[in-house]
């Protein structure tokens, strides 16, 4: 049997990405009568737990540009970003029928009221406000949080009608570790040749992994990391950089395209934190809960969803970004009354401008359709970058 | 012995004595505040909800919100020019105008309401409450003022109860965050005794507050709940709580409110005692600081008093019978800031605002929507429709902001209100022709 090719994973990534009545993961479900789904909103939560109950995680990333929002703008004001709206919309119009569950994280105020209003729409799925702790000493905010991940376990248990035994998370956690190394293998194949993995496609394979079993997105990664290495594909002139602040509502596939035919290398990223939140090999042997604490308190991204206790250290994982990519300059592209992004916006410019690191900034929208005025900011901030950093 | 700010007697004055009386505690605290540093006091910057004013005065630091500097601003017009100043410095149009307004005035030079320089605080003491801007606002100000930060977490009550794990975790940082800071910070050590017993004056204070605020069940309303009970929540929810002024505050305007029930009046007003009652409402929502005085005369005109609001429950929701507890010092902190508005969940404000409409048996329910702050508004159309369906009453919905005066249309929020006023008056005679 043959490799499938890179065009091939792509397609198969582009039909999971536009499918938005998740036709494979109601497919899996209807495998096996006893299968659950828990759907989640970025940019964290625990899928090991999910997966240790034997359920499938399926990643709700809005609506994105092909979903005509007829419902959704009902319940939200103009100055409200998109994606709850779009999340309203699949739900109203039946889209996560299937779903037993949704989880949405402690990201902002916008995310954390849908998850009332999701009970109020919804009251006879189980729907959880998912909280993490903002405080990171492990006798206080690992405490709370193991606490929390246990009342969830005990949830899931309900749903599952069976009990999720420390093995088969542990066993889970190995799943994700192997997932985790092959998204960051991807990621770091990306920085090196970005002309090899461009971010679009890299975009589509690693969103796969939100709606796929987490087995077989693995698999779907190795498949394109090998067929990507093995491809041979032109080197532009392009300009490396890090593009940062789509941590929650999604660009649209062509704003990244654009970023890339305005002569940009988009070689780092927040897009679906999900997939790497934590960082390095969580322990697979003792206590799995514990073990997922230590990794969120100790070894997880930097976003602006989170509390950066250290002033000397914040915003600096943009700057390590840059410098461990080669990157030549931060886009901050964020999503119009995004809070979290939008305040944390000028605390992280201040930063790149102590390090002398050019940056730009745009908004957009999960819907944003005129790409034309993205394109030819980010080339006229690709041409200065090759302007000036020759000079 | 403590000083007497007592000037204006319910009886000596025609117009509502305790707004005097309330604007004089406000200059008394804001003079503190400017002298601060000149008299050898330290200051802590922290927010209205989940404030900690007693913790706060057990280590004689000076409460600075930046929350009420920014409604002041707003109240003197100076809030569009600081916003824009900060927006110029690179700061999103689309967010929190509370923000920019804090971060323009500092720019400008922070000067406070009484025109003297706002003192550089000592400690951010960030109390995350049903906020997420809270928590990058204080990023934003360390960034400036290089001091320390405190950070207390309060979890969300999403499922509408409080777990023991949320208290424990909240005490846990009080204990070996929150308070070895503030020692630090201050000098002063902690005195457990010292917090029992501004907790017990507290809950003296909260007792007069709610049966303030629960005085608008009469008929009519001896007050307005949204735009008089801005004046009413200053002090508890600012720097007096657990303080003998705020105890003789809320005694004295329970004196002045118990006097208008006697009269049968109703509140006054900017322009002097409201007239007829026509209209008893319901608001949920912060108001508009900017335009306040036109936004509430678009009110007392059509005779439309505000028996209940949700906004004069963010620092606390004692009407739901919360009180600060001396016995249980930490615990209840904790429970205080677990329980404020912003901090439940949509289905409990929801039953809260039913609530309101039935016990204070209001005609409807109005919402101002405000553009900036996504923790009141995100949500606020489907608690729209809940309340309509639940209840039978009209709901109506406007919008404008806290203090950037490009967000309110006076021509606007005027038409939509007349047109409310229309609603409500239909659907009474609609129901008094059915019956």
């Amino acid at each position: 049997m043959t490799s499938p090719t890179t065009a091939e994973l792509v397609a198969l990534a582009q039909d999971l990405y536009e499918d938005l009545s998740f036709t494979s993961a109601r497919e899996w479900k209807k495998a096996d009568p006893t299968r659950k789904v828990i759907g989640y909103l970025p940019v964290y939560v625990p899928r090991e737990l999910i997966h240790a109950a034997g359920m499938l995680p399926l990643g709700i990333l809005g609506g994105g540009d092909n979903l005509e929002v007829i419902h959704g703008d009902a319940y939200y004001q103009s100055y409200i970003c998109r994606i709850p709206r779009s999340t309203i919309e699949l739900g109203v119009s039946g889209r996560l029928d299937f779903v037993d569950g949704m989880l949405f994280p402690s990201i902002c105020d916008v995310i954390r009221n849908l998850s009332g209003m999701w009970k109020m729409l919804f009251p006879e799925t189980y729907s959880k406000y998912f909280d993490v702790p903002q405080t990171y000493k492990d006798e206080i905010g690992g405490t709370f949080y193991i606490n929390e991940m246990r009342e969830f376990l005990s949830d899931l248990e309900k749903i599952a009608g069976r009990k999720i035994t420390d093995e088969q998370i542990n066993a889970s956690i190995a799943v994700y570790n192997q997932n985790r190394r092959l998204v960051n293998e991807l990621y770091e194949l990306r920085a090196a040749m970005p002309w090899q993995a461009p971010a679009s496609e890299a975009y589509l394979i690693i969103r796969a992994g939100l709606v796929l079993p987490v087995e077989e997105h693995s698999e779907m990664l190795r498949q394109y990391i090998d067929a990507a290495k093995a491809e041979k594909r032109p080197i532009k002139d392009n300009s490396k950089v890090v593009v940062t602040g789509m941590f929650c509502e999604q660009p649209p596939l062509n704003l990244i395209k654009s970023l890339e035919l305005s002569g940009c290398y988009v070689v780092d990223d927040d897009f679906m934190l999900v997939s790497r939140w934590l960082i390095g090999d969580v322990p697979t042997t003792g206590d799995p809960v514990y073990h997922l604490s230590q990794a969120f308190l100790h070894h997880s991204m930097s976003t602006a969803a989170k509390y950066e206790p250290d002033q000397a250290e914040k915003g600096q994982f943009l700057v390590r970004a840059v410098r461990k990519t080669g990157a030549e300059g931060v886009i901050f592209a964020s999503t119009s009354f995004c809070d979290p992004a939008l305040l944390d916006r000028p605390m992280l410019q201040n930063v790149l401008k102590a390090a002398d690191i050019p940056f730009i900034a745009f908004k957009y929208a999960e819907n944003s359709g005129q790409m034309q005025p993205i394109r030819e900011q980010a080339g006229t901030f690709v041409d200065s970058i090759k302007l000036w950093s020759a000079a | 012995m403590r000083p007497s700010v007592l000037k204006a007697q319910p009886a000596d004055v025609l117009k509502d004595a305790s707004m005097i009386k309330q604007k004089e505690m406000m200059a008394n605290h804001y003079n503190r505040l400017t002298d601060a540093k000149e008299n050898g006091h330290k200051v802590a910057s922290t927010f209205v909800p989940g404030n900690l004013n007693e913790l706060i005065m057990c280590f004689d630091l000076v409460n600075n919100l930046p929350e009420v500097n920014a409604i002041q601003s707003g109240l003197r017009k100076q809030s569009g020019a600081y916003i824009m100043e900060a927006e110029r410095a690179g700061h999103s149009e689309d967010v929190c105008t509370y923000v920019k307004s804090d971060i323009g005035m500092m720019m400008k030079g922070n000067i406070g309401p009484n025109g003297k320089k706002l003192p550089d605080p000592d400690v951010l003491l960030l109390s995350y409450t049903g906020c997420f801007t809270f928590l990058k606002w204080f990023e934003l100000l360390r960034e400036q003022y290089k001091c320390p930060t405190i950070f207390l977490q309060t979890p969300y009550m999403a499922d509408g109860k409080v777990t023991p794990n949320m208290v424990q975790y909240m005490v846990k940082q009080l204990k070996e965050d929150v308070i070895p800071t503030l020692e630090k910070v201050s000098g002063v050590k902690f005195d457990i005794d010292r917090l029992r017993e501004y907790l017990a004056k507290s809950a003296k204070a909260e007792d007069d507050l709610v049966y303030i605020l629960q005085s608008g069940k009469n008929k009519p309303s001896p007050i307005d709940a949204y735009f008089g009970g801005i004046y009413y929540i200053g002090p508890i929810f600012g720097a007096f709580r657990g303080t003998d002024d705020a105890i003789d505050y809320y005694r004295f305007l329970r004196e002045e409110v118990d006097q208008r029930i006697a009269k049968g009046l109703g509140p006054v007003t900017p322009d002097g005692p409201m007239g007829d009652e026509k209209f008893r409402l319901v608001v949920e929502g912060p108001p508009n600081y900017t335009s306040f005085r036109q936004f509430w005369k678009m009110f007392y005109d059509e005779g439309a008093v505000v028996v209940a609001s949700s906004y004069t429950k963010v620092g606390g929701t004692y009407d739901y019978g919360f009180r600060h507890d001396p016995d249980r010092p930490l615990e209840t902190l904790a429970e205080y800031c677990l329980g404020v508005y912003t901090n439940r969940s949509l289905p409990m404000r929801i039953d809260m605002l039913c609530d309101y409409i039935n016990e204070y048996e209001a005609d409807g329910l109005l919402i101002n929507s405000i553009k900036s702050c996504n923790s009141f508004s995100a949500g606020q159309l489907l608690i729209m429709r809940e309340v309509e369906k639940r209840t039978g009453k009209p709901a109506a919905f406007i919008e404008t902001d806290l203090v950037d005066p490009r967000y309110f249309s006076g021509a606007n929020v005027k038409n939509r209100l007349e047109s409310y006023f229309q609603m409500v008056e239909q659907k009474r005679s609609g129901r008094g022709a059915a019956a």
